[in-house]
Parts: C-alpha cells; structure tokens; sequence
C-alpha cells in the first residue's frame, strides 16, 4: 500500500500526486515510469515519473484524466492509499551534453519533459522548450520550465496564449530560420510525436521519443507493450520508453493503442455511472 | 503383503465437469477424489519393495516422496499421516496434485502400470492435500532462529520452495516479487480451471506461515539490485523463472489480435480479464482464435479462448500429435472441449485489415523428415502447399525464455546460450553467495522440477551458510 502524501489539482482535468514509495524514490531516473494498480480489481497502468525525491521517499505523478483508472486515481484524495506501485520502471533517459537540446511538450506530455529539461540542463545543454496544449489552463509546469529554459515558446489550439496553433509550427519555425539545434526531445501524444519526427528527419536532428503503449507487468514479460522500430520489435516497458522518433513505426503504436477502445468506453462508462 | 486380491485394471475415475458444461466456466474441470475413491485407489498400489536396481514411482518423482508410504496410510483412511509423509518433501502438493507431468515421472515407474493402469499417484496427492486445506494447515515444527538472513527472488515453484525450506531451517527469509501478487507462473499462467488460485493462494499462505516474508512491486535489478541485496543478505536465491515470451519472428506478429500466450493468460488470469467489466482489465476475442505451439501453455490458451466465447478454437502445431510436449490429459480434455488440431502446419506470415487487426494466417504444411543425428524429426516444408486461414485472433505459444531483467543488471552473473544463468549441481552460480534454480536456469520446464531445484538451493544454501561448505 502506498499513501498519497499530497495531491495538486494542475488544472480541471489534470491532478498531479505526491506517493509514498521510498524504493522507487531512491532509483528513480529521470525518463523512467512506474506501474500502478489502484485496487483488487484494478487495472495495471504506466505513468511517467515526474519528480522525486529520495529524502522524503516520494514519487511524484502528473494525471490527466482520460479513462476509467485515471478518472478514478483523479477523484482519490491526500492520505488515501494506492494498492500497487511500482518502479522505477524502463531505462533511464540518457543524460549528457548535446549542446543546444530542444524539448517539445504536449498536453500532460508537459510535466513528463520536466524531470529531464532539468537534468539536462544540469549537463550544461542550452535548453529550447516548447509546450502546448488544448488551452492555456493546462500549460502545466510553465513556471518551472520557463526557469529551467534558455527560451520557452508556448502554443495553445484556441490561442488563448502564445502561438495559434501546434508545437510543431513553433519547432518547424525555428528550424526553418536555421537555428541551431542538436537533439530534439518530444514527450506527448503520438501523433504530435510523429509529426516531430517527420519534421526533424530532414534535416538529420536525432530525435527522442518516449511511447505509451498499453501495458500490462511492465517487466518485459507479455509483449502487450511491443512497438516496431526500425522494423524489429521492441518491448517498450523493458527496451524503452524512449526511441530514436526516425525509426519508430508510429502508425503501428496508434493501432495498436486502439486494441480495447471499446472496452475503455464501457469501463469509463460504468465508473462514472455508479462510481 | 498378503495374497493380491483382484486388482481394479483401471484408476477409480475422476469425477469431472462434462465438456459442454466446463467450457462455459472457468471453475476446475476435474474435481478431484472422494475419500472413498481415494481409499479405493490407494488399495491398487502393489507397495513395492524394489530389488537393487528395480526403478519404482519415488525414483521418478524429482523431490524423491515416499509414495508407496503415503498410498499405504491413505489406504489405512490415515490421511493426516499421508500428508505428513508428502510434506517432508513436497511444500507444495495441492499444486503438483494438479499439475505435475505424472505420466513420465512417478507413474511411469509404477510396477502396476506395467500391466494395467498406472495407480494415480497424482489424484492421491491432490486429494490429501485438498484433505488437509480443508481442515486447516499443521506448521511443522522449525529449527530456532539462526540469526542468518537470505533473499529470494521471485515467487514461483523455485522461489516458494527454496523459502519454505530454508524458513523450516532457522533462516530469515523475505521473497522479492515483482508481479503484485505471489506464485508466479501458477498465478499468472495455469489457468483458473486446472489450478484454481485459492488453491496457490492457501499454498502460500503456508510458506507465509512458515515465517517467510513475501514483498511484491520489487523488480529486482530496477527496484533494488542484487548488489543491493547483498549487502543486506548472507545468501541469495534467483528463481526468476522463464517469462520472456518467443515470437516467431515473421510479418504481421505485432498486428492487433495477435498475442504472446503471456499476455493472453497474464489477462485472464492474473488480471481476471475474464470477469470484466467487473475487473477492469479488458482482453479481446474473436470468432476464430489459432493458437500457435504445442504445450501445456498451448493447451491452456486454446481452451481459455472457448471459455472467453471463440467459436473455434485452433492448436495450430507444426509436427504431430504425438511430438507434442503437451501432457497427455490436457491435450484429451482440449480435444473433448472441441479444440480443432491442425497439425503439421506451419505459419509464415499474418495478414490484417485496414485498422491494423488480424483477419488471416498463411500457412504451410509440413512433413516429418527422416530423423537425424539426434534421432529427432524435423518439420520440413511441403513446396508449394501455402494456404489461408481466416483468423481473428493469435496466440503465439511457443515457448518463453529465461527473463533477462537480473543477468543484464548483474555484472559476472554467468549466463548460457540462451540467457539461462548457469548453475552446478548445488545451484551455485558464478557469483558466491548467489543461487539460482527453477525455469532461470532450464529454460521452461515444470512445477515439479522447478521445486526440486529450490530444494537442492536450499540444502546448499544451508551447508555454505553454517560452514558445511
Ligand atoms: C501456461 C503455463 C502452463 C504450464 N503448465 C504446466 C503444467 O501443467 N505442469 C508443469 O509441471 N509445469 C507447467 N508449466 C511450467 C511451470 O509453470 C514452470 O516450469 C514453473 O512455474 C517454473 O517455476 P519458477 O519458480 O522457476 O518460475 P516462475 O513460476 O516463472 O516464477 C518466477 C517469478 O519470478 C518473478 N520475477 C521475474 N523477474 C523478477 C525480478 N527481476 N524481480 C522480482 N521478481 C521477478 C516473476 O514475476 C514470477 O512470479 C506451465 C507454464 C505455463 C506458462
Ligand atoms: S508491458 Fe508486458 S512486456 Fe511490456
């Protein structure tokens, strides 16, 4: 069992959680998840680990309410307890001077690049960062990273700040006026993934990905998690999360996320209505 | 002995759950003997005094139960003494009872069997053992406390038994898990209607008993490692098992619909994908589900799938029946729950649909060569003779690997061709202190001889901690 210490509402539909899990805390890597199972009859789910601190032995873990056990870990409160927890899980990101590293964000994609703007700038990177989301409510993290940051861009879908419009327009901008940059970084859906990579390939940026593929032990052991790049299979949960983006058959990780839509659908259903 | 007086020719049966009413469920198919049934079994054993070199049952069974003494007290009706008697040996008998390969270990030594049928061994042992939970587990007797402490990892056969054993010794004893839940491959594997999960967890809820301490969310190599534990332990027993799923490494494997048998039974099983929406953890079956391999594993997932509502249910298997490693029961009740055998049939290449499911198999038939060098048949193509097979759903089961997770993250821990940490005969790995046992070291094997490996950890453990070694 493992207490939630604190919990912070980001914004409406994104909680962040401080848990109590002094293993995990003390191996946590940036770039690494754990897995969590919320009850007996719960579901085993990855969430990246946003930040961590081995003194006070806690995990901390940014939701974003989607379906059934995200919407049900949203509505759980400071002092309740999570069942399982699990970590830190995958391989950590792997952390060195680049030079210039620019990091693309995405919805809650926001508060997973933080743990690692962080620790690469602490590498001495020039650290670019753009975030976007739907509105500006949840342009999490914004403060934080726009310390962290040598320049931060924001874009937002109904231009209620920064940018009218996609993270990529900002990336294909820069890259456009020729800046310089030596690693790109892309944390978010999957196909803000893929259009990142795309845009990046041309001009030969090694771009890094970290996927989210439905899991379900996170140890390597069912291949639930399996992805292809660079046409062999990989185990996202073992082999990952983070991939080289010009090798990653996103189309086949979009499929492949799709498998239980309908499942989702009446689980989510049920939940909300008897709880 | 006295005079032998007629000898039933066959075992007294098994009552079962017919075939058409089991594959609506996923409750135990056979239910296992009465005390009468058992009595009456029991009365068939021959209670061989062997003649040197005479081979009887306790020389086939890997932890080495005094069979024919436990037969004799279920025949006196003393079933408390039968039990005692398999507990020296075996910590785990309800399990085995239900599992084991009996028909190429103890059974097949039995002089009975020479003639007629075997004595089931194995429906005893199930039946005392069922015996005994009912009535509420004895805690035998333990050695004080030794001060000493070793780490297992892992909670399968091998982790439960080197634990238990090593816990009735004197030693401290916390098992690593990384699963949720203790039992490995009995928990997340076997399925509910051939090893129903209260009966794992009564297992081991005895080894809990025993004093051993069990914390599941331990990955060991990510969580902590072994060098981690080292400093904390004065032994360590690896029995990670062989979780690594095989694939057959052709087109369309990662398609939607296409699953490791890992997965497939991890959601039934461990995660009650079966019971869903109730359990929140989905699993999606089609029509027409092809199950790839031969084994026991092949079994399970062809007749889960009927359980979960396929239509039909394939084993598709690239030799004959009579190659496959499957026991011989469970391929029986496959074939009675109306699992289709497509045999000599090879797969090379799945085919989806535009949302990226599986919708075709292509196949080609095989023939047996003649045997080679190691005597073995290999499968060969037949030229031409490709064809389709509308399917909506995959298992591939064809074998797991040793887990990779604790060689990768423990440097100098030696290991084989195919990942398996090497050990000599006493578990010993290539690092002091470090034992390892179980699927980790032989690739996927079984319950039983996983349980034997622990055992000879144990006993080696123990002679190295106490100086013996
Ligand atoms: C579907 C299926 C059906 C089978 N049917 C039969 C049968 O009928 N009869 C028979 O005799 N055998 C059968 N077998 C084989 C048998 O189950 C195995 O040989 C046996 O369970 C091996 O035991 P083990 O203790 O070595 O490993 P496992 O049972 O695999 O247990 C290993 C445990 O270690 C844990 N683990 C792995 N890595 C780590 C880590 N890094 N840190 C912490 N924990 C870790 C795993 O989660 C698991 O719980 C079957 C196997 C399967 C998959
Ligand atoms: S989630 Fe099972 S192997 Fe990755």
């Amino acid at each position: 069992m493992y207490k939630i210490v604190s919990k912070k509402d980001l914004a409406s539909n994104v909680k962040m959680f401080k848990v109590y899990a002094p293993r995990v805390a003390a191996k946590a890597k940036p770039g690494q998840f754990i897995i969590l199972r919320l009850h007996e009859k719960g579901e085993r789910i990855p969430l990246t680990i946003t930040d961590w601190s081995k003194e006070e032995g806690t995990v901390t873990i940014v939701v974003l309410e989607a379906g059934k056990t995200t919407k049900e870990l949203a509505s759980m409160k400071e002092g309740d307890y999570i069942l399982n927890f699990v970590g830190p899980l995958g391989k950590p990101a792997e952390v060195k001077y680049y030079g210039t590293v620019a990091f693309v964000g995405g919805g809650v994609g926001i508060a997973l690049i933080y743990p690692e703007v962080r620790a690469f700038k602490e590498a001495g990177n020039k650290i670019i960062t753009i975030i976007g989301a739907r509105t500006k409510d949840l342009l999490i993290f914004e403060d934080e990273l726009s310390k962290l940051s040598d320049e931060l861009y924001v874009a937002t879908d109904d231009d209620s700040k920064g940018h009218h419009g996609f993270v990529s327009d900002i990336l294909k901008k820069l890259l456009e006026e020729g800046k310089h940059i030596d690693l790109v970084i892309a944390v978010g859906p999957v196909i803000m993934m893929k259009v990142i990579s795309d845009l990046t390939r041309p001009y030969g940026i090694k771009t890094i990905v970290s996927l989210n593929p439905i899991m379900v032990d996170g140890t390597g052991m069912c291949g639930s998690c399996r992805v292809t790049v660079g046409g062999e299979t990989k185990f996202v949960c073992v082999d990952g999360p983070e991939f080289d983006g010009h090798l990653v058959d996103f189309d086949n990780l979009i499929a492949r996320n799709r498998r239980y839509l309908e499942e989702e659908k009446i689980a989510l259903e049920r939940f909300l209505s008897h709880g | 002995m006295g005079k032998p007086q007629k000898i039933r020719e066959k075992k007294v049966p098994m009552p079962e759950q017919p075939p058409k009413e089991r594959i609506k469920n996923f409750n135990e198919v056979a239910l296992g003997y009465t005390a009468e049934m058992a009595v009456e079994e029991a009365k068939r054993c021959l209670q061989c005094k062997p003649k040197e070199g005479q081979k009887i049952c306790v020389d086939g069974c890997p932890v080495g139960v005094n069979i024919p003494e436990f037969i004799k007290h279920i025949r006196e009706g003393d079933f408390e003494g039968a039990i005692r008697i398999i507990k020296e040996k075996n910590n785990l008998p309800a399990i085995c009872g239900r599992v084991c390969p009996y028909e190429r270990q103890c059974e097949m030594y039995c002089t009975l069997g020479k003639r007629f049928e075997p004595v089931g061994i194995g429906r005893l042992e199930r039946f005392v053992a069922d015996w005994e939970l009912a009535r509420g587990v004895k805690i035998p007797e333990k050695a004080p406390p030794n001060g000493k402490k070793v780490a297992v990892v892992g909670s399968g056969p091998a982790g439960l038994t080197a634990a238990a054993d090593l816990a009735k010794l004197g030693y401290e004893v916390t098992i690593f898990e990384a699963l949720h839940k203790p039992g490995g491959v009995l928990i997340y594997g076997i399925p509910e209607f051939r090893l129903p999960k209260r009966i794992v967890e009564a297992e081991v809820e005895y080894v809990k008993k025993l004093g051993v301490k069990i914390e599941c969310d331990v990955v060991v190599g990510k969580t902590v490692t072994i060098e981690d534990l080292l400093k904390e332990y004065d032994a360590i027993f690896i029995g990670t098992g062989a979780g690594l799923p095989n694939w057959l490494g052709i087109p369309g494997e990662n398609l939607n619909g296409v699953y490791s048998a890992n997965e497939f039974l991890t959601r039934v099983n461990l995660m009650k994908a079966y019971l869903f929406p109730e359990y929140d953890t989905p699993i999606r079956i089609g029509e027409r589900v092809a199950t790839i391999g031969g084994g026991n594993v092949a079994m399970d997932c062809a007749r889960t799938a009927l359980r979960l509502g396929a239509k039909e249910s394939y084993i598709v298997y690239r030799r004959t029946e009579k190659e496959m490693p499957a026991r011989a029961e469970e391929i029986e009740r496959a074939k009675e729950e109306g699992v289709i055998f497509k045999l000599l049939t090879q797969p090379i290449r799945f085919i989806g649909d535009e949302k990226g499911w599986v919708k075709q198999m292509e196949c080609v038939q095989m023939k047996l060569s003649e045997p080679d060098e190691t005597g073995r048949r290999r499968p060969v193509p037949i030229p031409g003779s490709g064809f389709l097979m509308d399917v909506d759903t995959v298992v591939v089961a064809i074998g797991q690997s040793p887990n990779p997770l604790i060689p990768k993250t423990t440097p100098n821990l030696k290991t084989g061709r195919k990942g398996e940490i090497l050990v000599d005969e006493k578990q010993r790995t290539s690092i002091e202190k470090i034992f390892a046992g179980g699927d980790i070291t032989t690739g996927n094997a079984t319950v039983i001889a996983a349980m034997g490996a622990g055992k000879r950890a144990a006993q080696a453990i123990h002679e190295y901690l106490s100086g013996k070694s």
